[in-house]
């Protein structure tokens, strides 16, 4: 049950957020895929009690796969899909502790939700950049075969 | 001389594509990318760009007069940038000719792609409201999220337009969340502070900046990463310090 309702809900916010950022319409539906297949992916290793460094990373990791993937589909720059994607993973709840506690005058508790809001931002990051780079090196490897058959046939 | 006015058409065209892009929040290498393949299927060989998110400076070779183009403002709008990208697509696969896609640039730079208000309002309400059970939330919470969420960004769209200042909006947007958070509380509507206030707060949140930021630098464009960087840096500034100061009270 609660998978189901996690995953509605996340396709509608990042859909959502695919309007706010005026994403083109016939591509919102897919915006909300993607969304939902990051978080979904978050959502599981959270479930296991894995970090949330790792959960995000690789919950960013799926949504810029399926956005390389969308985007040579519908011929469109992949930010399309991946911008929205990736808003439901941005550790806003750390940020906001973090700020209360400059407030409160508790500069170590806040320095410690501040690494924690930079490493987290730093592993989404990090699984944007390894997804792309992986699939640049499956789509050369496919082309160059296609390119070797070709050449042989 | 016809010539030289038909070549002046085609720089005019690779520029506001350019900036077009740039002003739309397309990434650096986008940008320079879509330039010089533009210029490239148009003879231009020896074109160079040079692009950062405040200008553009375009050389189309060694005779040609280098060409800069300023670049006041930026915002997010997916759409035109898809748009852009189908023409120049277009223009480098031989469909269209440079005049044909001028005008079409021109026509695009008039036209307003975004959704209506109202409907951008509906969309901030029903994210803040997702978000917020997303994040642990209850469910009580969400009708109230829902509404700030909607109006935070409602003032957030109304200071930008007023003021043009980017920051001192959102730094309004989410004063107002956090003081319509704890009213919302006070009259006995809600159950938790913090989860409103997150929920409310998505929709300001700089999402493209981040993305961005990022992969310019992983492109090697250093300047324009920098620079985004701070942009995003800045707007989650000014975000917490709206909060900040309701939560000090």
């Amino acid at each position: 049950m609660d998978w189901v309702y996690q995953g509605v809900l996340s396709f509608i916010g990042t859909a959502s957020f695919g309007v706010i950022f005026n994403a083109p319409k016939k591509t919102l539906f897919h915006c909300g895929l993607v969304g939902m297949c990051g978080w979904l992916i978050y959502f599981a290793f959270m479930q296991k009690g894995v970090d949330a460094v790792f959960a995000s990373f690789a919950g960013a990791f799926l949504i810029a796969i399926a956005a390389h993937l969308l985007s040579r589909r519908f011929k469109t720059p992949m930010i399309v899909f991946s911008v929205a994607g990736i808003i439901p993973l941005v550790p806003g709840g750390l940020a906001y502790n973090a700020m209360r506690s400059i407030v409160e005058n508790d500069y170590v508790e806040s320095t410690q939700y501040g690494a924690k809001v930079f490493i987290i931002a730093g592993a989404i990051v990090m699984g944007l950049v390894f997804a792309e780079v992986l699939m640049q090196l499956v789509f050369r490897a496919i082309r160059k075969r296609k390119a070797r058959m070709i050449k042989a046939g | 001389m016809i010539e030289i006015a038909q070549e002046e058409l085609a720089i005019d065209c690779f520029l506001l594509a350019g900036r077009l892009l740039i002003q739309s929040g397309a990434e650096t290498y986008r940008a320079e990318d879509t330039m010089l393949r533009m210029a490239s299927s148009q003879g231009f060989t020896d074109a160079q760009s040079f692009v950062t998110p405040t200008g553009i400076i375009f050389s189309a070779g060694h005779k040609r007069p280098t060409r800069i183009a300023q670049i006041a403002s930026r915002t997010t709008d997916l759409e035109k940038i898809a748009v852009v990208n189908a023409i120049s697509r277009r223009l480098t696969s031989g469909a269209i000719t440079v005049g044909d896609a001028y005008e079409e640039l021109l026509r695009l730079e008039r036209t307003n792609l975004f959704f209506p208000v109202w409907v951008q309002l509906i969309a901030a309400a029903t994210s803040s409201g997702c978000f917020l059970i997303l994040f642990n939330g209850k469910w009580v919470d969400v009708p109230s999220a829902m509404a700030i969420g909607a109006f935070g960004y409602l003032i957030y769209l109304a200071m930008h337009s007023l003021t043009r200042v980017k920051f001192f909006a959102e730094f309004t947007a989410s004063l107002f969340i956090g003081v319509a958070a704890m009213l919302v509380l006070k009259a006995g509507l809600g159950a938790q502070l913090d989860k409103i206030i997150i929920g409310s707060v998505m929709p300001l949140v700089p999402g493209l900046a981040i993305t961005n930021a990022v992969r310019d630098l992983m492109a090697g464009h250093f300047v324009s990463g920098v620079a985004k960087g701070m942009e995003a840096l800045l707007t989650a500034f000014a975000i917490g310090a709206g909060i900040a100061l309701t939560l000090s009270f």
